[in-house]
């Protein structure tokens, strides 16, 4: 038995530690938001939050998250929408949305350590995460009037 | 104006809608009765696509899969208009398998070749018109009023003179009581108050909050996962097996043999793959192996030596360009190429109490319930598809293979059961994209004209391999077993004969003035790689090769590539329309800085228009960077703008990551990449700047879902001739190419 603070409440979960946190979470623990896409940390699809720092949950034991804080795409909204996911509605970023949740999380983690991240910034901080839809244009759109947003307050 | 239109449903359908001619096969449709106007719930239902709750809940059903491209948005804004109910106030459902939902031009539900829109275009608001014409008789007979006082809006009908109003759900009984009309008038488009404006997406918010269900999401009591070790070479056979290591895996439950291969089956995903990684499995090697990717590649090159079979002559182009004051001959190559959805193949089934379920990110329900019917015996009667959101389709999904490996493994175990596929799997048992070759020839005259043009495809056959599959699906439920083998056998006999033709569509299309002209296409046979529908199909390639050619036929004038195509599409307006606007909005003709360049293609598929202007920086190491990239698009009739730009923006950022970097290597029998180090797509960092431009043309609409795709390759090829002086023949775009002196 091992436990973790999850979208802000502590869990118990009984699981083999060497399992990726993604299962442990998809299957374990129901929160089917995050995304399994490659299972080698190569698309991004699976990206949560380990206090605050973007990880790829698909190449994490579960035993690395013991005792620590982890964000999914399901503890990212409060009462409103999480300004990311607004701006991603604004501009109709989604499209079969399947990589989204990983985007969203992405964008979120750059934005918080960087409050207005330049074209290349972006590029950098975002070519973890693949598309196949082709959303990118639209993503790094979403990014700077989320950064513009997010500093209105 | 509005016209009555008929409301019969058509009973004929001819496969030569979509063969353009090459096979007629005409089928009657049965069991096609007029629908009850009341569901099993009791609700007021119309037709398929509407029900209306006395609690006054307006469902519409999507018959269509949802795979990005935005049908759950835009099919319902099509019964929307007509029903008169905000989107907003509305429920979107994903509608069960049923041949009331079969798509025109696929005889199947099915969901591909960009048709969503042009075949609902008119059913659907004839549904929604229907179901408005019901209501207000039911509200008319109500209100002992005539009809033509009543005004549906919003969800209600109102009666002016009176003051009074009736909410959809309290006439939805009565509704349900009047006749169904037999001819309803639709609005004129400039009546529309849905249709023609943006839109946003439906399913957005749920895309964007992770709560979206898509197949691999599918949860039951008692699921079993199930990862299945498959055969290491296409036509291996399974020898034997050792499951002892895999049931030691702690959650392994089952391991036994399929056709697919062997199949672990766990409490999670984790476990069974565990488990699968420790199957110890004697493979039989494939009698014939497929050939590697370079000696397709010479066999392909003997081919497009000799003559293959006409498909388009125009004038004498043998003899015209045996006597052409000057020649040119280039031969053009494209690879493999798998689709790549992010989210990986994945089925659940469950066989229980006599009836087979099955929940699947599947573009074709029809081909499901016949796959699910065959492996159970069970009738179609007794299988139900479930229908979830597609993390991407391209055309991947409408294959069945990943739909039979799921009911074969729930036949053998009462708990339903989910396959999951790694992402090597996905990579290496895909439906690909053919290899092919384009050889043309064309004559001159001495200032430059073009006087003939020869064009020779060659490739395998998509259709020889996918036809005998598909074409079960398509004959009406209640035909017996042996008769649908029968028509298989004879189609697969059938299309092994005839030229492919998604192998040369978009080749034989040619829209130059060009006075003699030759298209033909040759068949490579055998080919043991399993080959299917990628993203815009041949248009994939042919673009490539004529939009390439076109260019260096303009080079070769000394001609500027726009002012050459205006000189050859006098004929055409639309694309005329479309290249001047891409020209234009696109910069054409302002410099450019060294190493430099733009370049532009035009291209014809799926009823709609598409010019795109690239624009590209080669590096010193040969490295090429797409900076911008300009759309225009005729697609006739717009219902969505905001999906029209999204799908060109993501339909050209696919053709982009195939024409930078895809290809599938066949190595040894069996395809060498594995996961995104090796096949390699599309990043962030790699995404050009995109503008959409939209041509009206008030033609009927066409597709939006692949016709962005063609013209990126040419248009990024030409930019690059533009730049270096180099023209790329071959895809994937090699930089080592590129290095400057």
């Amino acid at each position: 038995m091992m436990s973790f603070d999850l979208n802000g409440k502590s869990i118990e979960i009984s699981a083999d530690p060497q399992m990726p946190l993604l299962w442990a979470l998809r299957e374990n623990l129901g929160l089917k938001g995050t995304k399994f896409g490659c299972g080698m940390a190569l698309c991004g699809a699976c990206t949560v939050h380990l206090n605050g720092a973007p990880i790829r949950s698909c190449v994490t034991p579960l035993a690395a998250v013991a005792g620590q804080k982890v964000t999914t795409i399901e503890g990212l909204a409060g009462v409103e929408l999480h300004p990311v996911q607004r701006v991603w509605l604004e501009l109709d970023v989604p499209q079969c949305g399947y990589c989204q949740s990983g985007q969203v999380m992405s964008a979120v983690a750059l934005l918080a350590g960087n409050p207005n991240p330049s074209d290349a910034e972006i590029d950098q901080a975002m070519s973890g995460n693949i598309c196949r839809c082709g959303t990118y244009h639209r993503i790094r759109q979403a990014i700077h009037r989320a950064a513009a947003l997010m500093q209105e307050g | 104006m509005s016209a009555p239109t008929d409301l019969d449903r058509r009973q004929f359908l001819q496969l030569t809608a979509a063969t353009g001619g090459a096979l007629v096969l005409g089928l009657q449709l049965a069991g096609c009765g007029p629908q009850p106007t009341v569901d099993a719930q009791g609700r007021f239902a119309p037709n398929a696509w509407i029900r209306i709750d006395p609690d006054d809940t307006v469902t519409l059903l999507v018959g269509h899969s949802e795979m990005g491209q935005g049908v759950l948005t835009a099919l319902p804004m099509l019964i929307a208009e007509e029903l008169e109910v905000d989107l907003a106030a509305v429920i979107v459902a994903f509608a069960p398998a049923d041949r009331a939902y079969d798509n025109p031009m696929m005889f199947i539900q099915a969901t591909g070749g960009s048709t969503s829109v042009m075949t609902s275009w008119e059913p659907l608001r004839q549904a929604g018109a229907a179901a408005r014409e019901m209501l207000r008789a039911a509200a008319a007979m109500r209100w002992q009023v005539p009809v033509t006082e009543c005004r549906a809006v919003a969800g209600a009908i109102h009666h002016d003179a009176s003051g009074r109003k009736a909410r959809y759900g309290e006439l939805a009984a009565d509704a349900a009581r009047q006749p169904m009309p037999h001819k309803v008038a639709l609005k004129a488009p400039e009546q529309f108050r849905l249709i023609g404006r943006d839109q946003p997406r439906l399913d957005a918010l749920e895309k964007v909050t992770g709560r979206a269900q898509f197949g691999i999401d599918v949860d039951l009591p008692d699921l079993l996962t199930a990862c299945i070790a498959r055969p290491p070479a296409f036509g291996a056979r399974l020898q034997e097996f050792d499951a002892t290591a895999a049931l030691a895996v702690p959650g392994v439950r089952e391991v036994f043999a399929i056709p697919a291969g062997v199949a672990v089956l766990a409490d999670g995903y984790w476990a069974a793959r565990t488990g699968r990684d420790a199957l110890v499995i004697q493979w039989a090697p494939p009698p014939a192996p497929a050939a590697d990717s370079h000696e397709v590649s010479a066999a392909l090159r003997a081919l497009v030596a000799r003559p293959g079979l006409r498909v388009r002559q125009d004038g004498t182009p043998q003899e015209v360009l045996a006597q052409a004051p000057q020649t040119l001959e280039a031969h053009y190559e494209v690879p493999l190429l798998a689709h790549a959805t992010m989210e990986p193949m994945n089925a659940t089934a469950w066989v229980h109490d006599g009836r087979c379920e099955v929940w699947a990110p599947t573009q074709n329900q029809g081909g499901a319930r016949d796959t699910a019917a065959a492996l159970t015996g069970l009738a179609v009667a007794d299988v139900t598809v479930h229908t979830t959101h597609l993390g991407g389709g391209f055309g991947r999904r409408v294959a069945n293979d990943f739909i039979a490996e799921a009911v074969s493994c729930a036949l053998k175990t009462p708990h339903p059961v989910k396959v999951v596929w790694t992402r090597e799997d996905d990579t290496r048992n895909d439906f690909y994209r053919p290899p092919v070759l384009h050889h043309l020839t064309a004559g001159l005259d001495g200032d430059g004209a073009p006087l003939a043009w020869q064009h020779r495809v060659a490739g395998p056959s998509i259709i020889a391999q996918a036809a005998p599959d598909l074409t079960p699906a398509a004959l009406p439920n209640r035909a017996p077993r042996l008769v649908k083998n029968a028509v298989a056998r004879g189609v697969a006999l059938a299309t092994g004969m005839i030229p492919d033709f998604v192998g040369f569509e978009g080749a034989r299309e040619n829209p130059y003035a060009i006075p003699n002209l030759r298209v033909e296409f040759a068949t490579l046979r055998p080919y043991a790689v399993p080959l299917g529908f990628w993203r815009s199909v041949g248009h994939s390639h042919s673009a490539f090769a004529v939009e390439s050619f076109i260019d260096e036929l303009a080079a070769q004038g000394g001609e500027d590539p726009v002012a050459f195509r205006r000189r050859l599409l006098g004929n055409h307006p639309r694309h005329l329309a479309v290249l001047e606007r891409v020209a234009q909005a696109g910069d054409w003709g302002t410099p450019l800085p060294p190493r430099q360049g733009r370049g532009i293609a035009l291209h014809a598929s799926f009823g709609s228009i598409v010019g795109e202007v690239a624009e590209v920086a080669v590096a010193p190491d040969g490295q090429v960077r797409v900076q911008r990239v300009v759309i225009a698009i005729d697609c006739g009739q717009v219902v969505n703008p905001l999906t029209v730009r999204a799908q060109m923006e993501g339909g050209m950022a696919y053709g982009l990551s195939a024409a930078l970097f895809g290809a599938i290597t066949m190595r040894d029998g069996a395809v060498a990449e594995g996961n995104f180090d090796g096949y390699r797509v599309l990043r962030m960092n790699e995404m050009p700047r995109v503008e959409v431009h939209i041509v009206e043309s008030g033609a009927a609409p066409g597709g939006v879902g692949e016709p962005g795709t063609p013209p990126i390759a040419p248009a990024v090829c030409n930019a690059i001739f533009a730049a270096t002086g180099v023209r790329i023949r071959r895809l994937p775009i090699d930089p080592a190419l590129l290095k400057s002196a």
